[in-house]
């Protein structure tokens, strides 16, 4: 009897995530997109329907010769959106929680790196709410050094 | 009864058999995607399978994208040189799936190549080409009849060649992500890898190796070569991507003979332009004969995908 409770929530989750997912092409677009402004996009599409509390991680090699800006958007129903970058040691280069939560991140390199973002969906902190999920964005935006 | 009671269980499976095909299938990889579905147990409540898949991360590897990749040789101080691009005539070659996905990469690639050089004469020869890939693939909407438009009325403007290569590339990555397609949407990320490595390691004046931006820029892609093969094994198993898995594994081979260490990365803002400076030191070692060898190796890649 229990299959057949949880069978129905299964089917609407996995109709919403696939629903959900070919809308973040549309969220990514519009909400993210005009973030990177005078960087150039690089096409660059990495988008997925994250939850409260879930993390997401992508590694990126980036390179000496550019400029880059780093956007991470969340949809509006969605608490605020946390991001890390980290070196290959797992050093934390930096963490837009100590600056409230910006969406967008200009940096430059000596030499190229790989490094790791991590981005993490906060919680709202109310216990017993069913938890939001929304798209979440990452885009990329580079110009040649000046 | 018993007839009702096995068509229910016949159905039951099938969705469930859709269901994880389904949440594998989709986006980024999820990280923990293999063992979660083991472990959901089927006779758990309802807020245990809610928190099992609240807890799965995802995982990007983002490979540079063909308008980096071109923007990457050029800001090395590289020529432009025709001759290393793909011919347009070619596209009547490419009937396969596996084949319009590389060439999808490979002609935005020399079009991003072609665009940042200001090759007005070819520009719209290779958007028509990419778009013939891509429609081939039947990506909806990537290349539509305005962007090319578009492009014919701004094939003066770098700037706006760029947006629109940059748009069109968005497109199609996000149509194939988005519609269940990861496999082909990473074929297309490694034709247009591949097309910025074969255009760089062909460009190199072997007159000027040490000492040569552009043989600095190759020796970087070292760094992206693992997430190129993250991004390739999760999705092993479609015959195209394990072929491909056979292929890079030549070139990783010859990248692990370069040497490349890096030192502790600091990060310094530079407060007149909010701009955060990643400071590091990196020490990079490629002899003539190593490099000739990723050259040749790449190049005989790159050819297999074209012809």
């Amino acid at each position: 009897m229990k299959i057949i409770r949880v069978f129905p929530i299964l089917l609407l989750f996995t109709a919403f995530t696939i629903h959900a997912s070919a809308q973040c092409k549309g969220f990514a677009k519009q909400s993210c997109l005009p973030e990177l402004k005078s960087y150039v996009h690089d096409g660059n599409y990495h988008a997925a329907v994250l939850v409260e509390g879930e993390e997401a991680e992508l590694y990126k090699t980036f390179y000496a010769d550019m400029e880059y800006r780093v956007a991470i958007c969340g949809a509006d129903n969605l608490p605020n959106v946390e991001f890390k970058i980290l070196d290959s040691n797992k050093n934390v280069l930096y963490n837009s929680k100590d600056h409230n939560y910006p969406k967008t991140w200009d940096f430059k390199l000596e030499s190229s790196q790989q490094l790791k973002l991590v981005v993490k969906v906060t919680n709202f902190n109310q216990p017993g709410d069913t938890p939001s999920s929304g798209c979440v964005s990452i885009m990329f935006g580079f110009k040649v050094k000046n | 009864m018993n007839k009702m009671l096995t068509f229910k269980s016949i159905l039951f499976t099938a969705v469930i058999v859709f269901l994880i095909a389904s949440i594998t299938g989709c986006g980024p990889k999820d990280k923990k995607s293999a063992d979660q579905q083991d472990k959901i147990d089927l006779a758990s409540d309802n807020l245990q399978v809610l928190d099992d898949i609240k807890q799965a991360e995802k995982i990007f590897n983002s490979l540079p994208s063909p308008l980096e990749s071109a923007m990457l040789i050029k800001s090395a101080g590289a020529r432009f040189d025709k001759s290393y691009l793909n011919l347009v005539e070619n596209t009547s070659k490419y009937v396969t799936n596996k084949s319009m996905a590389l060439n999808l990469g490979i002609y935005t690639c020399d079009l991003s190549f072609a665009s940042l050089y200001d090759q007005t004469e070819i520009i719209i020869n290779y958007m028509n080409a990419a778009k013939k890939m891509a429609d081939g693939l039947n990506i909806l909407e990537s290349i539509d009849q305005e962007a090319i438009e578009r492009l014919e009325e701004n094939i003066n403007n770098t700037d706006v060649i760029m947006e629109i290569v940059s748009e069109t590339f968005l497109n199609s990555n996000s149509y194939l992500e988005d519609n269940d397609q990861p496999a082909i949407a990473t074929i297309v990320l490694v034709g247009g890898w591949i097309e910025g490595l074969y255009i760089a390691t062909q460009l190199v004046d072997m007159s000027e190796f040490d000492g040569n931006k552009l043989v600095s820029t190759i020796i970087d892609q070292k760094l992206s070569i693992g997430i190129l093969f993250d991004l390739l094994k999760d999705n092993a198993g479609h015959p195209s991507i394990d072929e491909l898995i056979i292929q890079i594994d030549g070139i990783r081979k010859v990248f692990e003979k370069i040497s490349l260490t890096s030192g502790p990365v600091r990060a310094e803002v530079d407060k007149a332009t909010n701009v955060t400076v990643l400071k590091s030191e990196v020490k990079t070692d490629m002899n003539l004969a190593t490099f000739k060898e990723l050259k040749e190796t790449v190049a005989t890649i790159r050819n297999s995908f074209i012809n």
